[in-house]
């Protein structure tokens, strides 16, 4: 019995010892290797010069002088929002990132920031609006519920205490680590109005075992600090008078909220019809608002549709899908804009159904969401 | 056995390296290595690429691991734990390589691309480390045995790589082209290599 203890008591310590002495070994080894010493990043053309330690991704150290580069799924390599055009020193395109890129983008030196290491001098062209994106401290205000898997978030800004953003664009959201599972990030539209530059609120829908809505239901804690960064994205208000066609599912109420409240305040009155589509009633939110939205004016119009509500129930409003709900009011929209919000498959077959209905290609805007 | 103790030194490490590489070739006669082959060998010089470097660790952790095995495991009783040890160890090694190649050739590094961590699970350095405590190998001996099975398997991904570089795919059935033409290709060399096996008896 005691040679057997002694034996299983030996035999971890010997493999918990190698472990450690290895893993020592190897990230001072790192350290005295992998040292690229200082590299130039240059700027959109030399507008910008930045001094940075080589040796890491081109996202992670562009982050680091805070300039912030669109990502989601935190630099593997699997989302591609942190596309940038590289000019020069960008090394071999790696095979992580040719799935991601078409040949034309190739061609003009596009690249995922997250995958080019940076060994040496690089050239980098970087959108001016992403020189806008800054890193926010802020506080949440609170946690409401909207429907049984929806949340509302609100949050105040703490450092930088205000926000310029679009209707229609998004923050994203840093989650803290929680039972072993690790800090994401994860973009969420922004419900809330551009006036208000103090606060931003957000809608965000559980998804079972997400690792960052899992932490917002269950971890996080109203009066808790977090941290944002943004605004991101190109979905936003056209310049246009054109009429308007919204359409959106879950959670993707928040950036169609923001946009039609931003209307209703800067007095923009172009003819909107907004389409939600739900399940049942207990998916709807923020109905009432929206109904008193449609009453105080004449060019907007609310049309939620449900699709698998009870037949008994006293529901009154347009059963069946957003796209039949399309059909039904519509048989033409030549000269429409639209603007489309929720998951791949929605957005795909609203973009589908609004082709037939004559909408042009380039005037169908969508924000979509996995 | 007797013929293998009169001859000197270098002549034994001599007979042992070629034994290794050529007799029992560790890809075309155990078949062990075979993901990576299969992977990489598209052109001659990723092949020669990823063969010298399978060489190299081959041979060095073979003398790592005649070390550890020795003088750390022997002593403490701890036999028993010699897979996960060499694993461990080669992995730990291999990522050390992979540093190295990425910050002196990166020419190498991109086009090993994603193929450089299959060093780190590549069964041949594994087989060879395993297979070397089976025989009455002292240190020198031991090295000879991995440079020589890291020789073979270099060796055999080479040939592979120049023979599937003259093949044109565009004449095979769809299902053939890639992998399967290339274990056939394999099958084909093995064969003429099991012809060597038994010739040095080490």
């Amino acid at each position: 019995m005691g040679t057997i203890l002694t034996g299983i008591i030996t035999a971890t310590v010997f493999l918990i010892l190698m472990g450690l002495v290895l893993a020592i070994l190897l990230v001072l080894a790192e350290k005295k290797i992998l040292n690229y010493g200082t590299c130039k990043i240059s700027i959109n053309d030399g507008n910008k010069e930045l001094e940075v330690q080589g040796g890491a991704s081109l996202l992670s150290l562009l982050a680091e002088k805070n300039i912030y580069i669109p990502s989601a799924c935190g630099g593997r390599g699997s989302c591609a929002y942190c596309k940038l055009v590289v000019s020069e020193g960008g090394g071999q395109l790696s095979p992580v990132e040719e799935p991601y890129l078409t040949a034309d983008e190739i061609k003009a030196g596009v690249r995922l920031s997250c995958q080019v290491k940076v060994r040496n001098d690089i050239s980098i062209q970087i959108p001016e609006a992403l020189f806008k994106i800054k890193k926010y401290r802020a506080r949440v205000e609170h946690k409401k519920v909207l429907t049984h898997d929806i949340l509302e978030l609100r949050f105040k800004l703490l450092d930088p205490q205000t926000i310029d953003f679009k209707a229609g664009q998004y923050v994203q959201l840093t989650s803290e680590t929680y039972k072993g599972r690790e800090s994401v990030m994860r973009a969420y539209s922004i419900s809330s109005v551009p006036s208000e530059k103090n606060y931003i609120e957000l809608n965000v829908r559980l998804v079972p075992d997400g690792i960052c809505t899992t932490w917002v239901f269950d971890h996080m804690k109203e009066g808790q600090e977090v941290t944002l960064s943004g605004p991101y994205g190109d979905f936003m208000l056209s310049d246009t008078s054109a009429p308007m066609i919204c359409m959106a599912g879950g959670s993707g109420m928040a950036p169609i909220h923001s946009i039609v409240n931003h209307m209703a305040e800067m007095n923009i009155q172009r003819l909107c019809y907004y389409f939600f589509g739900a399940q049942q009633q207990r998916d709807l939110f923020y109905l009432e608002e929206l109904r008193k939205l449609e009453r105080d004016h004449e060019w907007f119009t609310f049309i939620p549709a449900l699709s698998a509500e009870p037949e008994s129930s006293g529901w009154t409003g347009f059963r069946g899908l957003v796209t039949e709900a399309l059909a039904e009011h519509f048989d033409d929209l030549t000269g429409y804009e639209a603007y489309l919000c929720g998951s791949p498959g929605m957005v795909g077959a609203c973009e589908k159904e609004l082709k037939k209905f004559n909408v042009e290609e380039d005037k169908i805007y969508y924000d979509e969401f996995a | 056995m007797e013929a293998y103790q009169e001859t000197n030194f270098f002549a034994t490490l001599f007979i042992i390296f070629i034994s290794a590489g050529l007799t029992n070739n560790i890809l075309l006669a155990r078949f062990l290595g075979m993901c990576s082959c299969l992977g990489v060998s598209k052109k001659v010089d990723t092949s020669v690429g990823l063969g010298a470097a399978v060489t190299f660790v081959t041979a060095t952790t073979a003398a790592l691991n005649y070390l550890v095995y020795y003088y750390i495991l022997v002593p403490l009783g701890l036999e028993f734990l010699k897979l996960i040890t060499f694993i461990v160890v080669i992995a730990a090694f291999t990522q050390f390589i992979e540093m190295v190649i990425e910050r002196y050739s990166i020419k190498l590094y991109n086009s090993l691309g994603i193929f450089l961590p299959l060093i780190t699970v590549n069964c041949a350095i594994l087989g060879i480390s395993l297979f070397m405590l089976n025989k009455p190998y002292g240190f020198w001996e031991s090295f000879a045995y991995g440079l020589g099975g890291g020789f073979g398997w270099f060796l055999a991904i080479a040939l592979i790589g120049g023979i599937r570089e003259k093949i044109n795919e565009k004449f095979l059935p769809e299902g053939l082209a890639g992998p399967g033409i290339t274990l056939i290709i394999i099958g084909i060399m093995s064969l003429a290599f099991v012809g060597f096996s038994g010739m040095i008896k080490i």
